[in-house]
């Protein structure tokens, strides 16, 4: 793993393992009669804990790099690679089974399901987890302890966020895969969404990649990728990271 | 396509989307239209056919039947105001020896004029030639007899005629109005093996019957506006002191009896079907443009913000709702006009009818057009009113996210045992328990069609069962001429293979209560009878009260009689004595609206001394043969009526016209089913693909968020299955009540497999659909829905 071509310009942050690799990736869509392609030759590896941020303007292909890498899309050309296994190529089932135990999402519009509580929201997810933690120690460690038997009707959108992200790290996932997660919120509530991440990568160690198109909050990042046209133009490791609380927006 | 609006195109491609559903609601209008246009265009048919048929061949408007009457009557019948035609006949009963078949046949012989045409009744030849004057062998007969036993003209038969054995030639077949439903006196259903109209010379007929210079039976004509009552009441005097048995109108003729009340069925049919299915429909659509306007939340305030006037929206909505009805319609048409056709060739094979007149008009068209357009308007009705009262701002918002709330149940220990997916199931039905109940409402409605349809064939057996099997023991039934001493039953039970014998009377009678009356025999049924006693529907055997009338439901309805109620009698026969007999005691039956009293009473009460009209017989099945070939040669039998024979009639003419529909309105309800199934699931899955997509993205896999689709309708099916029940019996408890009619009542019987079978079909049919749907669930773009809100 450690044989892997360093990307341009890259630094080595110490000795750390890396959790998720691609190489190579290029994703192309057929629209009527031309192609797109949305990713064009993408190499990037997640150190194990390290918080990534990738930032780029719409249609710059970090979503779809985001999708690739949490199991939901396949790309027409690369590899991914998890924990050393392969998951290009694999079956739907075995995707399906990365998606439930390794990996956490957390989605730009909460995507919450209305006729569940928050507990409940979360215990979707740990029914069907291997090794879950509680789900009130889930909302707790974002904040919510008070607020478990509310539906989502109930809460605001910063909560409701909030519920979205217990609901991804509830089963411990060694990936937390989050698209815009301040995006449908304003500066404050936002940054309360982004500080329950912070804290979920900081306590737990999970290894977290963030899209982003607002360049503030690549400041709290151990490394920045940033995106143009369907590639990495640039890599930028923070010497020292800000805390939620320091930004605005 | 150039000309059309972007509107219109919109509008054509959302259909295109949504193609499956549209056609699961087109065919479920369909099925509505189709059964309203195939019962409506048969009703037309039936009446045009007959109407027709009857003006082509002179159908008398009055009959009367006469013991003896002489031939210079006609004069003064004729001089009766309003008479325009009299013809005077012969017609006699006899029992005929057809060289293909075992048991005697009954015949019923109709005098031809021996010179010049016939003026009324007048025969339709189908082959050969009328029977020639002075040929007194020569006979025509009916064709479905002649086509149940092969004869044509060349043919001969032998036929015992007052007693005296003769041979019959045939030079002819015919129909005639008055046979259109050729049924044996004191048969059920026409058994064209069994009994056969011929006919055949006045003057041979004369002498056979010693009815010279005389006649027994008359038909009129009357003028356009006369009164048939009034014509009737001097007939009936004039032909009294002959024996007459009283006249009556076309109504009563008993072959446009059966005519008539199948058109009423059939008008009642074309009400009721057609209703539950369009209300079936109405209730789809309005699922399916609540859903697409709820969708279109965005699309109708931009609509809005462009200056489109909610007039133009309403109709755009309309439109889509009458395009999907069109579809319905159309399809309909095409099933229904050749249903129509179907089933009203049906009738002609049934009914027998020279030539058939299915030319259904534009009306019943249009009709079934309105009803199913309408019907499916008014369904939609409030969704597109939602759509036209958004305010455009706050329809381009999306909307929120609902509201639920933990019930109290959410505490019980029977809560916390459940999974979230079960929950998330449960917490939908409680959250919109309307929508939740009107989708179990519709599958309900399926199932209860099918028990509607299936429950028939219960009926029909209990029918049998009741009637044929509990209520009759008597292995044939022997009518006489005339009037028999009683020793007539120790000389039948003498016979070979006759076990035992048991005499009835029958007295024809008018039962007059107030100012209501029927025209119905009085059957006399001695105490302790044990081969055909009076048989309650309910209760069972009835013990022969000694005196007074048993009246069945029907005609104690018709009379407005209860127990206690004193009616005036009018014999039609003999001495036409005036009596005045008690109601005893009112019974159930499924069958006519008979009239009994004890044997032994009915002899006092006319004053006839100890006779009988004939004989319930038991018989001893193995020297049955003997006792078939001994009975061909007594004279003075009329007819006889083979219980068993009756039951196969039964079941075989059950056969041809209730199984054919029973499996149409199964294939029509099933069809019902799936549209509310598949239409129900496809609206589910569109409303929560994103829900369903993000499950999948945590990584739910296939099958784990299919149980949390599919869950849902599978808890409403079986929610519906216990109300469809419930439903099924109120419907077929309905058209039991509304099929009654004189001659029929159908019993509501549903047995516990019937209702089995309509559940089982109604799950296999959500199974299906089911399993369509889901194919779906492979195919959920799991990144577009997380990425943008609907």
């Amino acid at each position: 793993m450690t044989d892997l071509p360093p990307h341009p310009g890259e630094r080595h942050p110490g000795e750390r393992r890396v959790a998720l690799e691609a190489r190579g990736l290029t994703k192309l869509y057929r629209m009527g009669a031309v192609e797109v392609a949305a990713l064009r030759g993408v190499d990037v590896a997640l150190y194990a804990g390290e918080l990534a941020v990738l930032l780029g303007p719409s249609g710059s292909g970090k979503s779809t790099l985001l999708n690739i890498l949490g199991g939901l899309d396949v790309p027409t050309g690369g590899r991914v690679l998890f924990d050393g296994r392969e998951i290009t190529g694999a079956s739907e089932r075995a995707l399906n089974r990365y998606r439930r135990h390794h990996v956490g999402f957390v989605f730009q519009f909460y995507n919450l399901i209305p006729s569940l509580t928050a507990r409940e929201n979360v215990a979707l997810v740990t029914e069907i987890a291997r090794d879950p933690m509680p789900p009130e120690e889930a909302l707790a460690l974002v904040g919510l302890a008070a607020r478990l038997d509310h539906f989502p009707a109930q809460l605001s959108g910063g909560e409701q966020q909030r519920v979205a992200i217990a609901r991804a790290i509830a089963k411990r996932p060694d990936l937390l895969l989050c698209d815009e997660p301040t995006g449908a919120l304003d500066s404050a509530t936002g940054i309360l969404v982004l500080d329950a991440i912070l804290r979920v990568n900081r306590e737990l160690g999970t290894t977290t990649a963030l899209i982003t198109h607002n360049a503030v909050i690549a400041e709290v990042a151990d490394r920045v990728l940033r995106f143009a046209d369907g590639r990495i133009v640039e890599t930028q490791l923070n010497e020292t990271r800000r805390t939620a609380a320091e930004l605005a927006w | 396509m150039s000309g059309m609006t972007s509107l219109n195109r919109k509008l054509l491609r959302e259909l295109w989307q949504l193609k499956a559903q549209v056609l699961a609601i087109a065919l479920v209008i369909a099925s509505g239209a189709a059964l309203l246009i195939m019962a409506l265009t048969t009703i037309e048919a039936l009446e045009q056919t007959t109407t027709a048929y009857y003006e082509r061949t002179r159908f008398a408007d009055v009959f009367a039947e006469v013991k003896r009457a002489p031939e210079r009557l006609a004069r003064e019948i004729a001089a009766i105001p309003g008479v325009r035609l009299v013809e005077t006949r012969i017609v006699e009963g006899a029992i005929l020896d057809l060289p293909d078949f075992d048991e005697p046949v009954v015949g019923r012989l109709i005098s031809l004029p021996e010179q010049g045409p016939q003026l009324l009744n007048t025969l339709v030849l189908r082959s050969g030639r009328l029977a020639a004057p002075n040929r007194p062998d020569e006979v025509v007969v009916s064709e479905p007899f002649a086509e149940a036993h092969r004869l044509g003209p060349g043919d001969s038969f032998g036929a015992v005629l007052r007693g005296r054995r003769r041979t019959l030639h045939v030079v002819g077949t015919a129909l005639s109005p008055e046979f259109v439903y050729a049924i044996a006196p004191g048969g059920l259903m026409p058994d064209d093996q069994r009994f056969g109209v011929l006919w055949m010379g006045r003057d041979a007929l004369a002498a056979a019957f010693d009815l010279k210079e005389s006649f027994d039976s008359v038909t009129l004509a009357l003028l356009r506006g006369a009164d048939a009552r009034d014509v009737i009441a001097r007939l009936d005097v004039l032909l009294a002191p002959y024996g007459g048995t009283g006249a009556y109108d076309r109504s009563d003729q008993i072959s446009n009896w059966f005519l008539q009340n199948e058109i009423v069925q059939q008008k009642n049919l074309s009400r009721l079907m057609p209703t539950i299915f369009l209300a079936v429909a109405a209730f789809l659509t309005n699922m399916v443009m609540t859903r697409l306007i709820a969708t279109g939340r965005r699309e109708i305030g931009l609509l809005k913000a462009f200056g489109y006037g909610d007039g133009t929206i309403a109709w755009h909505y309309a439109k889509m709702v009458l395009l999907i009805g069109g579809i319905g319609v159309l399809l309909g048409a095409l099933v229904g006009a050749w249903l129509g056709h179907w089933n009203t060739r049906l009738y002609a094979e049934f009914y027998r009818f020279p030539f058939l007149l299915y030319r259904p008009g534009p009306t019943s068209f249009v009709a079934a057009a309105l009803v199913s357009l309408g019907s499916a308007l008014a369904g939609s009705l409030l969704a597109v009113r939602r759509a036209v009262v958004l305010p455009p701002a706050e329809a381009m918002l999306p909307p929120s996210p609902p509201s639920y709330r933990r019930s109290r149940l959410s505490d019980t220990v029977f809560a916390r045992a459940l999974d979230e997916p079960t929950r998330m199931i449960l917490r939908r039905l409680l959250r919109w328990p309307l929508r939740s109940f009107l989708a179990s409402a519709g599958l309900a409605l399926s199932v209860a069609v099918l028990i509607m349809a299936l429950q028939w064939l219960d009926a029909v057996d209990a029918l049998v069962d009741s009637y044929f099997v509990e209520g009759q023991h008597q292995d044939a039934t022997v009518a006489f001429t005339d009037l028999q001493p009683i020793a007539a039953v120790g000389s039948f039970e003498r016979l070979p293979g006759v076990l035992s014998a048991e005499p009835y009377r029958s007295v024809p009678a008018r039962l007059v209560h107030g100012h209501l009356s029927a025209r119905e025999a009085i059957t006399g049924v001695p105490a302790g009878a044990i081969l055909s006693p009076v048989h309650d529907a309910r209760r069972g055997r009835i013990e022969m009260p000694p005196d007074g009338l048993l009246l069945s439901r029907t005609l104690a309805d018709l009379l407005q009689a209860k127990v206690g109620d004193q009616l005036s009698v009018e014999v039609l026969e003999g001495r036409r004595p005036r009596l005045r007999l008690p109601v005893v005691r009112i019974f159930d039956t499924y069958i006519g609206k008979p009239a009994y009293m004890e044997f032994g009473a009915l002899n006092r009460a006319m004053r006839d001394g100890r006779v009988v009209s004939g004989l319930q017989v038991a018989l001893d099945g193995a020297a049955q043969a003997v006792f078939l070939k001994r009975l061909k040669e007594i004279p003075d039998v009329a007819g006889i009526l083979f219980r068993q024979a009756g039951i196969a009639k039964f079941y075989e003419t059950m056969g041809e016209t209730m199984f054919i529909f029973v499996g149409f309105f199964v294939a029509f309800a099933a069809t019902l089913s799936v549209g509310v199934t598949y239409n129900s699931i496809r609206i589910a899955l569109s409303e929560r693909a994103r829900e369903l997509a993000t499950l999948r993205v945590l990584g739910f896999s296939r099958w784990e968020i299919s149980y949390i689709l599919l869950g849902e309708i599978g808890l409403l099916t079986w929610l519906a299955i216990p109300l469809g029940c419930l439903l099924g019996f109120a419907l077929a408890w309905y058209l039991t009540s509304a099929f009654g009619s004189e001659l029929f009542r159908v019993p509501l019987v549903i047995l516990d497999a019937t209702y089995g079978k309509a559940a089982l079909i109604a799950l296999a049919s959500t199974v299906a659909c089911a399993a369509v749907v889901r194919r779906r669930l492979d195919h959920l773009d799991l990144i577009a829905v997380l990425k943008t809100r609907e």
